[in-house]
């Protein structure tokens, strides 16, 4: 997991088109009362990105709780991100369709609010809907793609480890986490926490969004490579206003957790696109294969 | 009861003792000092053991009613409180002192209120002589003659008097010995840090949608709430009078050899304190320091309606949780403080030995 990623340019229909762009629907035949669930504004497409990336996960060396590296990432390829959290309208859909799960009684369904109190499955639920009715592949961003995401936002979760004093990473840890800006846990509409530099609304508001990544143990030896890993996928990275690790059907954090700790306010959930160099030609395909 | 005489009566004693001090005719001859008091979960100077000798202290609680939000999630709550806090704030004396509390009722409050002092003797611990309307205020001196530490409550009368407790309207003593606390064969006890936590059960009631309900005065949340409260299931169960008060950045704090003694208090329901990480080396589960106290507790008892005190060295740094060891309570309901101790890990008392890493494969030979 310690790899560099390497920087490579965008191709195909966007080249030539250096930052974050806006792409324009597909014009498909449709139910003609069906909204259009591509909204062409709601995607942004990053073409390049580099952040330093605190590795996910906890670390051990010779035994003992080891810091966990800081690398350098970047995209391999570039990158659709919804611009804004899937709202609770659109996951309302889905529910309406009977393939999610239904919203809590106290979300505020509307097309301008995020869909909260959401577990990983519901999330997860919801992209492979999403990828059905549209014909593409609609997924959670990986927890390295959430961090050049969020560019200048992502928060750096690393605390200096004395393998004697394991008291100095609990405290230090608190204390981070208490230093939060006071929350208002109520949603509020897209881009009431502004933007960051990819154009992305909201990151790190009061909603804090699933990635796929799993809670991973990995083993570094003496050089600091990594030799061993054990990944727990009923465990799963979530990013925010800091990073947590929250088991997968939990849809709720606040009551959640441990004895000691600030949980995330909510939880939700972004995604991206995976779109390819014939992006029309690939959504040809998915839609006649849909229709089929 | 209250009555115009009683009132006429304080009050003109209470203008005799202002002017004229030294002729009040049933006054001790003592030595008076103001105490002011300091929000929970702080607590004010005080000596522990004293050379001095028996005084009479001077203390002032303000009445106030207001609206206060109680969790994260923005619930309100009318509350009634002694100094605006939820508990009240924690008074300290010795045994042998007089305690003269002044009970201000400001007119901008919407009801009658009084003080029952369960350290006091007679007068439903001053119930009795402490009801005052809005725009009054009334005196009253009791004589400390017993140690320990004990809850004091608003009790108006009738069903106001529950209803006044939960809604926050009370707080507690300390009346230390004159040599201090000891472990009942000869010790001496000391504490560095006193803290005071006061456990609230608030009960709010939810609309038809399963919110809960917000009210614009005590008087509107009335009717509601005591149908919630009659089920005896608490909605909230809090320490410092909202979820979280004690945490993050108002966690307590400590070091590693500092002694702390914890004072809790609940006036109407059981709690089981338990410091997660940690013990009660000295225990007063009753909370009277005639009786030895216990010694190397995991979890004690506070009995509805009484004050207790703990007594502890840290001796680990990092982060403790204390919470009332029914969990449901503690995290669903919010009844969890934090203490955020510096020091140097003792890693003869604990120690991961091994990080968790995978199981490894069985070995076939």
């Amino acid at each position: 997991m310690l790899i560099a990623f390497k920087l490579k340019l965008a191709l195909a229909c966007i080249a030539g088109l250096a930052g974050p762009l806006a792409v324009a629907p597909l014009v498909m035949e449709r139910d003609a009362a069906e909204p259009d669930l591509r909204d062409p504004q709601a995607v942004v497409e990053l073409h390049s990105g580099s952040v330093a990336y605190r590795v996910n996960g906890d670390f051990t060396h010779a035994r003992k709780q080891a810091a966990a590296p800081l690398v350098q990432i970047s995209l391999p390829r570039s990158l659709a991100v919804m611009k804004h959290q899937v709202s609770s309208s659109d996951y309302q859909r889905c529910v309406d369709d009977g393939a999610c799960r239904a919203l809590d009684r106290g979300v505020v369904v509307a097309g301008d609010r995020p869909a909260v109190q959401v577990s990983w499955h519901d999330a997860n639920g919801y992209a492979q809907w999403l990828s059905r009715k549209t014909g593409e592949t609609w997924r959670l961003p990986t927890d390295e793609e959430w961090a050049i995401a969020a560019g200048s936002k992502f928060k750096d979760d690393g605390i200096a480890i004395d393998d004697n004093d394991p008291s100095k990473r609990w405290i230090a840890r608190y204390e981070r986490e208490a230093d939060r800006a006071p929350s208002d846990p109520g949603t509020r509409s897209f881009g009431t926490f502004g933007s960051n530099e990819n154009g992305l609304q909201d990151i790190g508001g009061n909603v804090w969004e699933w990635t796929a990544s799993c809670f991973v143990r990995r083993v570094l030896n003496d050089g600091g490579k990594v030799i061993s890993e054990s990944p727990n996928c009923g465990v799963r990275v979530v990013e925010g206003q800091h990073r947590a690790y929250v088991t997968d059907f939990i849809r709720d954090a606040k009551a959640g957790g441990c004895a000691v700790g600030v949980p995330p306010d909510n939880l939700g959930f972004r995604l991206v696109v995976e779109r390819d160099r014939w992006p029309s030609v690939q959504r040809l395909v998915s839609r006649v294969k849909a229709l089929l | 009861m209250m009555n115009r005489r009683n009132l006429l009566l304080s009050a003109a004693l209470l203008t005799l003792t202002m002017a004229a001090p030294a002729l009040a005719a049933d006054e001790p001859k003592l030595p008076r000092q103001h105490v002011d008091l300091v929000a929970p979960p702080f607590v004010h100077p005080h000596e522990q053991a004293t050379k001095a000798g028996p005084k009479i202290i001077e203390f002032t609680l303000n009445i106030e009613e207001k609206k206060v939000v109680i969790d994260a999630e923005g619930t309100t709550f009318q509350a009634m409180t002694f100094n605006g806090s939820m508990p009240g704030p924690l008074m300290v004396v010795h045994e042998g002192d007089y305690v003269e509390v002044k009970l201000v009722n400001p007119a901008t409050n919407s009801m009658p209120h009084n003080i029952d002092f369960h350290s006091a003797t007679g007068a439903l611990g001053g119930a009795e002589l402490t009801l005052v309307n809005p725009g009054e205020e009334v005196t009253i001196r009791w004589k400390a003659t017993r140690t320990g530490t004990f809850v004091y409550h608003c009790a108006p009368g009738g069903p106001m008097i529950p209803w006044h407790v939960v809604s926050g309207m009370n707080g507690a003593v300390m009346v230390l010995p004159r040599e201090g606390l000891t472990d009942g064969k000869g010790k001496a006890l000391h504490y560095e840090k006193a803290v005071y936590i006061g456990e609230q059960d608030i009960y709010i009631p939810k609309d038809e949608k399963g919110n809960y309900k917000s009210y614009d005065s005590p008087g509107e949340a009335y009717t509601d709430t005591v149908e919630v409260m009659r089920k005896l299931t608490p909605t909230h169960v809090v320490f410092n009078g909202k979820v979280g008060a004690l945490t993050g950045k108002n966690a307590l704090t400590s070091k590693v050899g500092e002694t702390v003694l914890i004072v809790h208090s609940q006036a109407n329901r059981d709690s089981r304190p338990h410091l997660i990480g940690g013990h009660g080396d000295y225990v007063w589960e009753t909370g009277k320091f005639g009786n030895a106290p216990q010694t190397g507790l995991e979890t004690w008892f506070i009995r509805g309606g009484s004050a207790g005190a703990a007594l502890y060295t840290f001796l680990e740094p990092g982060i403790y949780a204390y919470v009332t060891h029914n969990l449901i309570e503690a995290v669903e309901l919010g009844a969890t403080a934090h203490f955020k101790v510096e020091g140097k890990w003792n890693d003869d008392l604990m120690t991961q030995v091994k990080a968790p890493s995978e199981i490894p494969a069985a070995k076939t030979n």
